[in-house]
């Protein structure tokens, strides 16, 4: 295989995995990475920093239309940003030590967990009326656009919040992904923020999340133009035309097949990071 | 264009963030898509190397490394300079915020947005890992 061969097979599976991570909600990471890795064999440094990459585009694609929407709170972005980019950095430092197949066995255990997450979708368990202290110095409660005008609503338990936000941008900074599983749970389980304004937000955060850990890597030698190329420009694609299509489709039965793919993907990341051959 | 005069609501600033970001991410695509054409059409017949990690030569690796590459026309400091393009994306966003919460007087978020403006710059000067 030359690099023409390499450089069309990364390319089209990175469309495959941002369009399918674009319409479960999981991200295009969870898949890239194993895709590179088990499939191709690339070292799975150079598959973190591509997946890295490829997930601030879509995460900045996709914020641009949802800031303009009205569902992102910026201010509860910018806040629980301290704690997701701290945490991105600590991860990324992490990765720099431990050996990759440490690495494999957590991303299998990550992916693992995903795929729990993405087949027992939780209720949204509405807030109290009244307002948190904490939020209420921090100007965090907020409101959304709905059919039937805006809805207010109030944000609770912030530094529970803030602390699980550490572990998502230190899994995001350790693994390359973009953990917005985390972070969404994170936002409308434990802040009892209401999901549309959680899934934005989480994505508007995503971004910055991962430049924290994107300068260590470059800096590393992580990012190599060759794979991390191909990985971006499918990915983006790929999101954009899953973004389209997502208005209209019935993504259940997608949920439950994706769950399951991602649930092998993540034993076969665990048997490989275990035997040395990650 | 609408919401660009008067005064600095939270839904002017949403709308010049959303622009920002999108900007960021097109420029980016264009300048990766550039090089990733001009490097398939030089080492397109070569051989990848990448199931052993050796790292990314030391010229791909820092910001002054990336730009010197990119302006004598190398197609692999040309992709480096859009990914870089990429990573700086959302920091402009963020140091963005900083001017728009500065022009609220919102004194809590000016400090909140310059701490994650900080790490972000800690992380791009490499860290000190």
């Amino acid at each position: 295989m030359n690099i023409l061969e390499f450089t069309s097979l990364v390319w089209f599976g990175s469309l495959i995995a941002g369009f399918l991570g674009s319409l479960t909600g999981l991200g295009g990471g969870v898949v890239i990475i194993p895709f590179l890795t088990l499939a191709l064999g690339v070292d799975i440094r150079y598959a973190i920093g591509a997946s890295l990459v490829s997930v601030i585009a879509t995460s900045s694609g996709a914020a641009a239309a949802y800031v303009k929407e009205g569902f992102t709170n910026i201010r509860i972005g910018m806040f629980l940003e301290i704690a997701t980019t701290m945490g991105a950095l600590i991860g990324a430092a992490l990765a720099l030590r431990v050996s990759t197949g440490i690495i494999a066995v957590i991303f299998g255990m990550v992916l693992i967990y995903s795929a729990y997450l993405s087949s027992h979708p939780k209720l949204y368990r509405a807030g109290d009326d009244h307002s948190d202290r904490l939020a209420t110095i921090l100007r965090m409660d907020g409101s959304y656009p709905s059919l039937n005008g805006l809805i207010k609503y109030h944000v609770q338990a912030i530094p529970g919040g803030f602390g699980l936000m550490f572990i998502a941008g230190a899994l995001s900074g350790l693994l390359g992904i973009g953990s917005g599983a985390i972070k969404v749970l994170a936002m409308d389980q434990v802040m009892r923020i209401p999901f549309k304004v959680s899934t934005t937000t989480s994505n508007f955060m995503i971004g910055v999340t991962a430049a924290a850990s994107a300068g260590v890597y470059l800096n590393r030698g992580y990012i190599d133009p060759g794979v991390a190329m191909p990985v971006m420009l499918g990915v983006l694609l790929g999101s954009l035309l899953g973004a389209r299509i997502l208005a209209g489709a019935k993504t259940r039965i997608l949920r439950i097949i994706f769950a399951v793919v991602i649930f092998l993907l993540g034993i076969e990341m665990i048997y490989n990071g275990l035997t040395g051959r990650l | 264009m609408p919401g660009t005069k008067g005064p600095w609501t939270d839904k002017r600033i949403e709308k010049i963030l959303g622009n920002l970001l999108r900007s960021g991410v097109i420029a980016a695509a264009i300048v990766v898509l550039a090089g990733g054409i001009i490097y398939l059409i030089r080492y397109g017949a070569n051989l990848p190397h990448y199931s052993i990690f050796h790292g990314v030569p030391s010229e791909f690796r820092s910001v002054e490394g990336i730009i010197a590459a990119a302006v004598t026309y190398r197609s692999r400091g040309l992709i480096q300079l859009g990914l870089l393009l990429l990573i700086a994306t959302p920091i402009a966003r963020v140091a963005f915020s900083i001017f728009a919460f500065a022009l609220q007087r919102d004194r809590i978020y000016i400090i909140i947005t310059l701490i994650v403006l900080a790490v972000l710059i800690f992380s791009l000067a490499g860290g000190g890992l």
